[in-house]
């Protein structure tokens, strides 16, 4: 073959990551669900990158206590939009604020349990044989166990922390990602282009990693998505049992704990955590199901 | 038009069908007319894409909830069926009109016996009662030539082979005597002996039954086979119609003429009559040309004669029975003049073998853990994909492995690869033994001079990777180059190298067509100047056009670069056409070997002589002898004692076939035949191929011996 030495077609230049990334993003317009959730998700994240500036009060200063919504700080003139809790503090402001922890620990503690799960399911689903019979058997043990009782256990023996309550997410997490990539593996390693990897002796890390895992990412965005979902009702539940991160720092399930015993005559200071939650569960649901209908279309 | 007697059994009249999606509507079939009589079969013939398959789901008005009718009539016995109730059609479907699809397994339910899915279609239809409904079912099993209709009618689906469920599907679509059948590629998803036995069962059915029949194919040698019309489509419109026969031999549309250019026909040769590519791609439905829909690729396109106006069927004149064409300049093209420059290649002189391989044996242990295996001390099983395969290739040389599936090809590309190890023997790979080391272990340069390219286009390239890097990584991995620019500059040469424009390198594998992927493919195996390349069914799942066109880059890479070819293919009239020596599989065993001319040539092995048989032949001036096997391939884990073929040999001799392995005939230097049968037998036996004259009765030697084949193939 006669290998032509002037400079032949321009190459195009190559689409930067950005570029790319913004391409996918404007693909989410196509569908209205995905765009609603993506909406309510984005919304939280400005509220709680923003917090400083937009909370009307601090959050863990005591003001007037049994405030309903809409009444008016005497000594500030300012309202306290959803009332106070009944230690004083307004509740709009520990919502925002609460949304940090939400929003920090939360992607935190998926992204871990992510990064464990994804490495077993690949040797699982690549390996097979003693790999799968190993990594199956110990995640089907942990699955088997009732969740909660393993949280109580956990953070009630090693304490309230941060760190903890994302170990005890990714210990409970991470079984379950192990079984989805484990089965996108078993079936994306037996395409010719896995094999013709093998046959140009590439290592089974560069294979896993390079040749299956990007194939594999569809499923796995929907479904970090919808884990991000249950990770946040999980640590909502944590903070209501009071096992969630210390105070007097603001978290949307303590804030339900605190105050759950005047749920009767101040409903106000139960229902808006709550609604935080699920508005945020809800939001990540729906940006989940949208990119679903995207990635079906594609 | 002359007149037939029959009333049409399907009259289509100026079909127009659109698909309306998110970028709007999409007309996928354009003005198209279709006759059909009762006990006729018609041929619609095309590559994907083309519209055939929307014209079928037309006649049975199952186009999908996005897809409509927007223009002229479907008549189905006088009736036009373009406005029918949900009620009307459900009456229609499965009664009157019958549909067969490619994928037997998916269209019989798992959960129910096949008795049961039969009996349902007089039960619902006719209301009869359940002894009539089994006894019907059991007989129309027996027509469809199963054998032993009972264990059929209470067997499951998984239970009885593919071959036999497509029988089985042909036997529910024939129980309400349908007046129209549609077969949507019933044969493409089973083995070429298999096929040939349905083949047979579809041509009588329309003499038995009385049905007619609308045949979709993408092979022109099944139509051939099949049918007694044809109708050859292209982007969505009719372009040439007429008897198998007319078409065949006058075909006067340049498409027509290109798919015959395209296909290795016995006349074809690698070396002095190359296969001939049709030029670009088909469009895209939104994107079809003004004019004539072919005429961007066609080489008689004259602008002002074949556009802007769109181009009506027209008559050819001086036929006996209608024949039309979609051309503008049918009568001003020299229809005999030779497609394409005549380009002459001189054959290749091979040099030192490469490859030897020797007594290799390819072994799977399977455990059954269960007591009783345990007890009687039959634990472990083999399943024995190799047996003793003994052969060698040289330099330069294109060696095919022909077998069907199950035969143990792939096993043995695997232990070449190093992606298996051998059980025993030897495999020499350019003087080094390779057949215990995997590929992990094998020295960079071996892995870079044994590639290969992979069957399945849509499977073969990364998705998430462009092709420039994945093209670069395989010239990094085997350290051709280290330099960026160096590599960029390499795959920009590869690129050139499988005539790809340049600025494929930042594409992504789902912006390519097929055709294009396959040449990726072909570039990569190619990156690190191999010695050897297997390809392993490289052209099967393209489409005819793009099938010459990726078979003519490979051979001109290989010619050019001196390259070993190891060809895996079930396609025998492919292999004919580019390979220099065939190895026979069946069963894991090599059953013969030689020359190309040698393995097509008698003495056969009759396992070969029955695939030569099977290969259907789109050229009329071609007949062969029909034989049929019988029965199922065995299965690996218990094959025969004997010789492995025994089991449905047509020529077997007796009980020595079924207890002593058969010892190899040596016919000359190249050619060997593993068979019982001695070799002077084999030798008197009549050539499965042999020329007709033009008036279609059989000539020749051949005439005597097409009955002898067959009465042997019973």
């Amino acid at each position: 073959m006669v290998a032509s030495t002037e400079a032949a077609v321009p190459l195009p230049r190559r689409q930067s990551a950005l570029a790319r990334f913004l391409k996918s993003v404007a693909l989410l317009r196509e569908s209205p669900v995905g765009m609603v959730g993506a909406g309510i998700v984005i919304a939280w994240a400005l509220a709680a990158i923003l917090a400083p500036l937009i909370s009307p009060f601090d959050p863990n200063s005591t003001i007037l206590p049994f405030q309903k919504p809409g009444a008016i700080d005497p000594t500030t003139g300012k309202v306290f939009w959803l009332g106070t809790d009944k230690i004083g503090r307004d509740i709009l402001s520990r919502i925002i604020y609460g949304g940090r922890r939400v929003l920090i620990y939360g992607p935190i503690a998926t992204a871990c349990a992510y990064a464990v799960g994804i490495v077993m399911g690949l040797a699982a689903g690549y390996f097979r044989g003693w790999w799968d019979s190993i990594l199956s058997r110990v995640s089907d043990i942990v699955l088997s166990f009732p969740i909660f009782v393993l949280y109580v256990i956990v953070i009630s023996t090693f304490g309230a922390s941060g760190l903890n309550i994302v170990l005890a997410i990714i210990f409970a997490s991470a079984p379950g990602i192990m079984r989805i990539v484990r089965g996108l593996t078993l079936d994306l390693r037996n395409r010719d282009y896995v094999a013709a990897a093998q046959t140009r002796g590439e290592s089974p890390l560069y294979i896993m990693f390079v040749e299956i895992l990007p194939n594999a990412r569809g499923p796995l965005i929907v479904d970090a998505c919808l884990r991000l979902g249950y990770v946040t009702i999980t640590i909502g539940t944590l903070g209501f049992l009071g096992l969630g991160l210390p105070p007097p720092d603001p978290d949307w399930g303590g804030m339900v704990n605190e105050n759950r015993a005047l749920a009767p005559a101040f409903p106000h200071m139960i229902v808006y955590p709550c609604l935080a939650i699920s508005s945020l569960v809800l939001g990540l649901n729906l940006l989940a199901d949208g990119l679903r209908e995207i990635s079906i279309r594609d | 038009m002359t007149e037939d007697a029959r009333p049409p059994v399907l009259e289509i009249e100026n079909l127009c069908i659109s698909y309306f999606t998110r970028a709007g509507e999409i007309p996928a079939v354009k003005d198209f007319n279709l006759t059909v009589h009762a006990g006729e079969s018609v041929g619609l013939v095309g590559e994907s894409g083309c519209g055939k398959s929307t014209v079928a789901m037309a006649i049975m008005r199952y186009l999908g909830s996005n897809g409509g009718i927007v223009g002229g009539s479907i008549k189905f016995k006088g009736r036009d069926i373009t406005h029918l109730s949900d009620e009307e059609l459900r009456r229609m479907r499965g009664s009157e009109v019958a549909m067969i699809y490619q994928e037997p397994m998916a269209a019989l339910n798992p959960a129910l016996t096949i008795g049961a899915q039969l009996m349902e279609v007089p039960l619902i239809h006719e209301a009869v009662s359940e002894q009539e409904a089994y006894d019907r079912s059991r007989q129309m099993l027996a027509d469809v030539k199963l054998p032993d209709p009972d264990r059929v009618m209470a067997a499951y689906p998984h239970q009885i082979s593919g071959g036999q469920q497509q029988r089985v599907v042909i036997a529910m679509a024939l129980l309400s005597k349908p007046a129209l059948l549609l077969l949507d590629e019933p044969t493409t998803a089973l083995d070429v002996t298999v096929e040939a036995g349905i083949i047979e069962l579809i041509a009588e059915i329309a003499g038995k039954f009385g049905t007619a029949q609308v045949f979709i194919s993408h092979n022109l040698g099944l139509v051939r086979e099949t049918c007694d019309r044809i109708c050859v489509m292209y982007s969505g419109e009719a372009v040439e119609t007429g008897t198998i026969g007319d078409v065949f031999t006058r075909m006067r549309h340049p498409y027509t003429r290109g798919l015959f250019g395209a296909i290795p026909l016995p006349s074809a040769n690698k070396n002095d009559r190359p296969l001939v590519a049709i030029p670009g791609q088909l469009p895209l439905p939104h994107q079809r040309p003004e004019g004539c829909n072919f005429g961007p690729r066609c080489e008689y396109f004259r602008d002002g004669v074949c556009g802007p106006n769109a181009i009506e069927m027209r008559d050819v004149p001086g036929e006996k029975s209608p024949h039309q064409t979609r051309c503008a300049r049918f009568e001003e093209i020299d229809w005999d003049a030779p497609l394409g420059a005549g380009q002459v290649n001189d054959p290749i002189e091979p040099g030192e073998p490469v490859l030897v391989v020797d007594g290799m044996r390819k072994y799977y242990e399977l455990y059954d853990r269960s007591i009783k295996a345990m007890l009687s001390g039959e634990g472990v099983k083999y399943v024995k994909a190799n047996e003793t395969l003994s052969f060698d290739a040289r330099e330069a040389e294109i060696v095919a492995i022909v077998g069907e599936s199950g035969c143990g090809k792939s096993t043995f590309a695997k232990v070449l690869m190093g992606l298996e190890t051998a059980t025993e023997g030897t495999i020499t790979f350019k003087g080094d033994e390779i057949e215990s080391t995997e590929v992990q272990q094998r020295p960079r340069e071996q892995v870079a001079s044994l590639q290969m390219v992979f069957q399945n286009p849509n499977d073969t390239l990364n998705p998430s990777m462009t092709v420039g890097g994945q093209i670069g990584r395989v010239i990094r991995k085997f350290g051709v180059e280290t330099d960026p620019d160096k590599v960029h500059e390499r795959v920009m040469r590869l690129l050139d190298m499988v005539k790809l424009p340049r600025d494929f390198y930042f594409r992504r594998p789902r912006q390519l067509s097929g055709g294009q992927k396959q040449r990726v493919g072909v570039a990569r195996a190619f990156a690190g100047n191999p010695a050897m390349v297997i390809a392993d069914e490289p052209v099967s799942a393209l489409d005819v056009s793009v099938q010459a066109a990726v078979t003519e880059l490979l051979m001109e890479i290989q010619r050019e670069h001196g390259t070993t070819l190891l060809f895996i293919s079930h396609d025998l009239s492919v292999v004919r056409y580019l390979a220099d020596r065939i190895v026979v599989m069946y069963l894991g065993q090599i059953m013969e070997q030689g020359t190309t001319e040698e393995v097509f040539a008698p003495p056969y092995h009759p396992y070969t002589e029955a695939l030569l048989s099977a290969v259907p032949i789109a050229d009329t001036s071609v007949d062969k002898r029909k034989i049929v096997l019988e029965g199922n391939l065995p299965s690996v884990l218990n094959p025969p004692k004997g010789c492995p073929f025994e089991t449905r040999c047509p020529r077997k001799l007796g009980a020595i076939c079924e207890t002593e392995r058969p010892p190899v005939l040596v016919d000359s230097d190249t050619h060997r035949i593993a068979c019982h049968i001695p070799l002077e037998s084999l030798q008197a036996v009549e050539p499965v191929f042999f020329s007709v004259a033009e008036t279609g009765s059989p000539a020749g030697p051949g005439a005597g011996s097409a009955t002898t084949g067959s009465a042997a193939g019973e």
